[in-house]
Order: structure tokens, then sequence, then C-alpha cells
């Protein structure tokens, strides 16, 4: 599914040359501070039982606090996706972006 | 603190952050609700192929009972806090100059 995630959003990134990929640091310090705040929430839920996971529909590697390491990845491929489709966005209509910087 | 708590009070008060303490909302932009809209399907397909299969499971005390596409409701707010975070702090960055294309 995260496969899926990466197929639909990245091609943004040669069809439309977004380059967020390029500008990793930008998307790094973007999605870090956040994905901190979401590894929280998830470390709780999970110890919490809020949710939990088929142990044989995810590979089995888990990372500090017993999160899946799908978690982790979800937490970078998903705002990454976002990411590119604001840009693939102001992309085709930059003047919607523009305007808002006039204001 | 359930699931449901949690989920519709993170995505309040990023949303109230936006709306009336950040001098630069992104609720109030077109470009910023036209993304959602291209990534609302996406999530819910993702949403209920994760819980349709059983690949994520949740407890019944800690979610309302509502379920959009399979998944609980709450993991649209869940979503939406995420991607509303992560694109602060993308326009913000870029409006400091960093890797401004």
């Amino acid at each position: 599914m995260l496969g899926f995630t990466v197929i639909g959003s990245f091609w943004l990134e040669v069809a439309l040359k977004v380059g967020v990929l390029r500008r990793a640091k930008r998307a790094f310090l973007s999605i870090f501070p956040v994905s901190i705040f979401f590894i929280i929430w998830d470390a709780y839920a999970i110890a919490q039982g809020h949710w939990f996971f088929d142990r044989t529909q995810i590979v089995g590697i888990y990372g500090p606090f017993d999160i899946p390491i799908e978690e982790f990845l979800f937490f970078i491929i998903v705002p990454i996706a976002a990411i590119m489709t604001i840009e693939a966005v102001t992309t085709v209509k930059p003047h919607w972006r523009k305007y808002e910087d006039n204001k | 603190m359930s699931y449901s708590a949690i989920a519709f009070t993170s995505a309040l008060t990023f949303a109230a952050i936006d709306f009336f303490i950040l001098k630069r909302s992104l609720l109030k932009t077109k470009y910023f609700w036209t993304s959602y809209a291209i990534i609302l399907p996406f999530q819910l397909l993702t949403n209920w192929w994760l819980t349709s299969r059983n690949i994520v499971m949740y407890s019944d005390d800690a979610i309302t009972g509502l379920r959009i596409a399979s998944a609980p409701v709450e993991d649209l707010f869940f979503g939406f806090t995420l991607i509303l975070g992560v694109l602060h702090m993308w326009e913000y960055l870029g409006r400091k100059g960093m890797q401004n294309k």
C-alpha cells in the first residue's frame, strides 16, 4: 500500500518537475517535527491498544516503542506525497500561491 | 484518551492554529483545498485497503464506530492533521527561502 502511494504521487516529480526529492533538506525539516508528534501518538495508541496490526501482514520489523517499520515509512512517504501534490497544484496554477504571497 | 478524543482534538487544534494564530493560513487558500481534494480519495482508498483486509484493526473502545470506506472516521482527522502540519512547515521554510525552487 505504501508502494501504491509512491506510484500515485511520485510521477509528479518527473511529469511536473515539482522537485520535492531534489529539495530533500526542506522536505526533511518539514516532515521531521510533525512526524515526531505522530510517532508519539502512534506509540501511545499502540501501547493503549487503540489500534493493532495483523502480524501476518506486516514484515515484522519493529522500531522504537514497538512501532512496525511500515508506520515509520508511512510518516515519511505520506507527507512527501502531500508535498508533491501541493507543489503540483501550484506548478499548474502558480498564481494561486503568488496571490497569497502578495497579500 | 481514546483515539476519537485525540483525533478530534488535534485536528481542531491544528485548524484553530491555522485559522486564528498563523499569519499565513492554509485553510483559507484555494491551493490547499485543491491539494486536499486530490489527496482525500487516495487516503480513502488506502484506509479502505488497510482496514478491510484487517491489516490494521481498532479497539471498539477507542473509536466512535462511525466508519467511512471501512476505516474509522477518526483516520480522516488523523490524516488531515498530518497533512496540514507538514504543508505548513513546507510553506514556511519556502518563504524563509530554503530551497525555494
